[in-house]
């Protein structure tokens, strides 16, 4: 699978690391050192995935993600040095899809790049409904009374997970397996900070939410159609 | 706590039993009476009664509450009534003393006009008597009593006419009788049969001496009565008849001097109690309100708001206290603030050192992962060199770890993500996750009492963490037989236990087992790996929670390591579900194996050959180690596990044969000495867990 990466990270020797173990697997990889560059060079690349380190100078991770995230829905992984709670919710908040903490192997960070450009494979066409919500899988649309609602593609898998079998409650484990490809258990954060995201998207009252509903000590399920 | 409110509930009785603790002077009586009929209701038990007295309580409980908190109240009250005491004492003496001298006076006065005038009635008669003596011998005993009646009423009015209304003057006749026609006379319009008491009269009656009475003299006019005093005598008429002649004094004027000082007395009493109490008042107050101002600073400064001081003005023992009040705040602040400081200092040098860390690791990680793919091309020291390489930094990046999240726990960083948890998925996870090193070891994982759920509010990654690291150790260190984990929720806390049948514990060292990079062979511990941190971590995890990480083992007869947790965060916890020693130790079975005849040395041979020849089984059969165990576990089933049998669960005190148990159980081999977790064995341990 041919894949266009734009590592943005001021480490010259891991920005090389990344990019050997990167072109090892086949993808495209593109570099910026520079914060302030990111943006520039994201538009000019056009990437199928952006790998962004939290820590840089002048403009940190955190405001180019959400710069990115303002004007594309392209996946964003994080890297970052901190697994403290609030970095890594900050950062997701801030718009990326996943995260990995340093120091991580290559086969890790492959696993997770792959998970995330894994649905570039065509879909079959089909309509699923949640809520008053009506989900073409194919079109990749989301549409309440005819209008549509902008998501990224990993809210989109998020909510197509839950829509597509709503008597199922699904765990943060399970959700974390399906939608962002982990093998094993990792960091549930990542599930509850997309399901908030996903919420104040497709919500009436992301206070009471009743599209994506929580199943208190199990998980969440979708809300009845 | 549900015993405490089981107590104070009926009647409240108990709570108000136990109050008065020093009760005030003042309300003492009050109290006392409250108690007394408090006391007779409940001993009588009429619940009647004590409803009625529930009820006539009620009202007062603020008044007694206020009179409890309020020193100022307590003060002023007690001061107002001892002066008013001293008041009243002081007035009756100081009145007592004025009458005494106005009646002294008065009395003495008295006396001396009613014995001159008994005098001058003496003479008369004997005046008169001469002359009728003289009439009497010419007239004989015609009408004697005529002269004698006349002469009487002549007699009275002469004897009052000397005091011009300042007495009167009455006769009467002896014993009452009136027969002879000398009736009563009396001055003006004394009612003397009112005024001249009937005891008096009797006295008179009886001797010749003079006497003398209180009394109050009646008017037969509507002239008001008046207190006053009488004196009479037994004097003779002119024929030598006795009669009874009485001076009756008013004392109207003493009375009138006398409720004068009265009253004045009165009001100045009133005013000095009034002002005592007003001078209390303030005098407290001035001691009052700088304690009011010291405890009210005092508890913003608790509750975090560390700027706050007291105001001082002059010099005195209150400046003095508010001086050393405000240096203490003083001085907390800035301790405060240095520790805050050095906690982010540290804290953020933890985030710097990891990142600054990480980031080459990173790049050193991945270079190492790409030479040891490569490493069929190399030669074999080379590959050799590349696969130790691998290895050595997966040790690396897991102790970096470890010592960041310890970093993390001692800058007090570490928070509490806790929400409601089924510990069954959790320990399904965990006991997935060691699989592969259990098969490797040929070590089979029991799990124990998951029929129900085990739900408690915690923070799944950490328990998760805590309980890996327990399984893992308990595998690694199991010598290849069973490890069960064991389930149970009771009360408010949860707790999941990880047996294990491996070397076990020395004397001592189930303490010892989290401290940091502490290990317990030094010689072959490092063929297992781990950083020596895991059940350091662990511990604080557990702290975290509020619960309970414990350790039990005997040497060569396996351990059990125990988390608690409390059900829902923030409560207390008061002991767990599981004895931190388990039932198939060596101790509770080798008695119940034994019986009462056995001693502990052949108990303790028999119990260690036992357990090699199951080793050696468990190994000759890697996976099928379940073979010699479960005969084990059944001949202990009956006591193994008490807590994991519906509703048996609740009951955290120790069961009542392990006292017997232990005193004729030889040597206690290990540091829990009981077998379960009642409060002092729990405490104990938990001083080693939670002390830090």
């Amino acid at each position: 699978m041919k894949g266009r990466v734009l590592v943005v990270d001021d480490d010259t020797a891991l920005a090389e690391m990344l990019g050997i173990v990167l072109r090892g697997e086949g993808f495209e990889p593109s570099f910026v050192a520079d914060g302030d560059k990111a943006l520039a060079a994201f538009r000019e690349t056009k990437p199928d995935l952006v790998l962004l380190d939290l820590m840089l100078p002048g403009r940190d991770g955190i405001e180019v993600c959400r710069l990115i995230r303002a004007e594309s829905g392209v996946p964003i992984v994080m890297l970052t040095a901190k697994s403290d709670t609030v970095d890594v919710v900050v950062g997701l908040e801030s718009g990326a899809d996943d995260y990995i903490v340093k120091p991580f192997k290559p086969k890790e960070l492959v696993a997770r790049i792959r998970a995330r450009l894994r649905r570039s494979e065509e879909p079959a066409p089909e309509q699923l409904a949640i809520g008053d919500l009506v989900i073409d899988v194919a079109g990749h649309s989301v549409k309440r009374d005819g209008q549509s609602i902008a998501l990224t593609p990993l809210e989109f898998d998020l909510l197509v997970a839950l829509a597509r079998k709503p008597w199922q409650v699904f765990t943060r484990e399970v959700l974390l397996e399906q939608v962002w490809g982990y093998r094993h258990a990792a960091d549930t954060r990542l599930v509850n900070v997309h399901v908030q995201r996903l919420r104040s998207k497709v919500e009436k009252d992301p206070e009471k939410p009743e599209i994506v509903v929580t199943v208190r000590g199990v998980g969440y399920k979708a809300g009845p159609s | 706590m549900s015993r405490d409110s089981a107590a104070s509930a009926p009647g409240r009785s108990g709570a108000r039993a136990g109050r008065p603790v020093g009760p005030p002077p003042a309300g003492s009586r009050w109290s006392r009476l409250l108690e007394g009929g408090l006391l007779h209701g409940g001993v009588q038990g009429s619940p009647v009664l004590r409803l009625f007295m529930r009820w006539v309580r009620r009202p007062l409980l603020p008044v007694m509450r206020l009179w409890r908190r309020n020193i100022q109240l307590k003060i002023v009250v007690t001061t107002l009534l001892m002066s008013l005491g001293v008041v009243l004492l002081l007035g009756f003496v100081v009145i007592g003393q004025v009458r005494n001298g106005l009646l002294d006076a008065k009395v003495k006065a008295s006396q001396s006009q009613a014995t001159g005038g008994f005098a001058v009635a003496k003479q008369k008669a004997e005046e008169a008597a001469s002359v009728t003596g003289d009439d009497g011998v010419s007239a004989g005993d015609g009408r004697p009593s005529q002269n004698v009646i006349q002469w009487m009423s002549e007699l009275v009015k002469s004897l009052s006419s000397g005091g011009q209304g300042a007495f009167d003057v009455v006769t009467l006749p002896m014993g009452g009788d009136s027969g002879s026609g000398r009736g009563p006379r009396a001055s003006g319009v004394v009612s003397w049969s009112a005024s001249v008491p009937e005891e008096l009269r009797e006295r008179i009656d009886g001797s010749t001496a003079a006497a003398q009475s209180y009394t109050r003299i009646v008017y037969d006019s509507d002239e008001p009565s008046q207190p006053g005093l009488v004196i009479g005598k037994q004097v003779n008429d002119p024929n030598g008849e006795p009669y009874q002649l009485y001076y009756l004094f008013p004392l109207t004027q003493e009375e009138k001097s006398l409720s004068l000082v009265r009253g004045t007395l009165a009001t100045a009493g009133l005013f000095v109690v009034v002002l005592l109490g007003a001078i209390a008042w303030l005098v407290v107050r001035q001691v009052v309100t700088p304690v009011r101002m010291a405890a009210g600073v005092a508890e913003r400064l608790s509750a975090g708001r560390l700027q706050e001081r007291m105001k001082v003005t002059g010099e005195d023992d209150i400046a003095r206290l508010g001086e050393a009040f405000n240096k203490m705040a003083q001085n907390l602040q800035l301790k405060i603030s240095q520790l805050e400081d050095l906690s982010r200092m540290q804290r953020r040098f933890v985030s710097d050192v990891s990142h600054e860390l990480r980031t080459p690791l990173t790049t050193v990680r991945m270079a190492a992962d790409v030479i040891h793919d490569a490493r069929v091309d190399f030669d074999p020291v080379t590959a050799r060199s590349a696969e130790l390489l691998a290895d050595q930094l997966d040790r690396f990046e897991t102790l970096l770890a470890d010592l960041l999240e310890i970093s993390r726990f001692d800058a007090g960083a570490a928070a509490l993500e806790a929400e409601a948890i089924d510990l069954r998925e959790v320990v399904r996870r965990v006991v997935s996750g060691a699989e592969p090193l259990a098969e490797r070891k040929g070590t089979l994982i029991r799990v124990v009492g998951d029929q129900q759920p085990v739900v408690a509010e915690a923070d799944a990654r950490r328990v998760e963490r805590v309980l890996r690291n327990l399984v893992v150790n308990a595998v690694e260190h199991g010598e290849g037989n069973d490890v069960v984990v064991k389930l149970a929720a009771a009360g408010g806390a949860v707790a999941v236990a990880v047996r294990d049948y491996g070397v076990g514990l020395k004397p001592g060292e189930a303490t010892r087992v989290f401290s940091r990079f502490w290990r317990a062979d030094p010689a072959r511990a490092r063929t297992t790996g781990g950083t020596g941190l895991g059940l350091s971590i662990a511990l604080e995890d557990a702290r975290l929670h509020g619960g309970w990480l414990q350790a039990w083992g005997e040497p060569g007869g396996g351990s059990q390591f125990r988390l608690t947790l409390p059900r829902t965060a923030d409560e207390p916890l008061r002991g767990s579900p599981i004895p931190l020693e388990p039932a198939d130790s060596r101790r509770n079975r080798g008695l119940g194996d034994a019986g009462p005849g056995g001693d502990a040395a052949t108990r303790d041979a028999g119990s260690a050959a036992t357990v090699p020849t199951q080793t050696s089984a468990a190994q000759t059969s890697s996976v099928s180690a379940r073979g010699p165990i479960p005969p084990r576990s059944a001949t202990v089933a009956p006591t193994a596990d008490p807590t994991a049998l519906p509703g048996n669960g609740a009951r955290v005190v120790p069961r009542p044969p392990s006292g017997a148990r232990k005193q004729d159980g030889g040597p206690a081999p290990e540091v829990a000495s009981r077998p379960d977790a009642g409060p002092e064995n729990s405490s104990r341990q938990g001083e080693a867990t939670r002390g830090r």
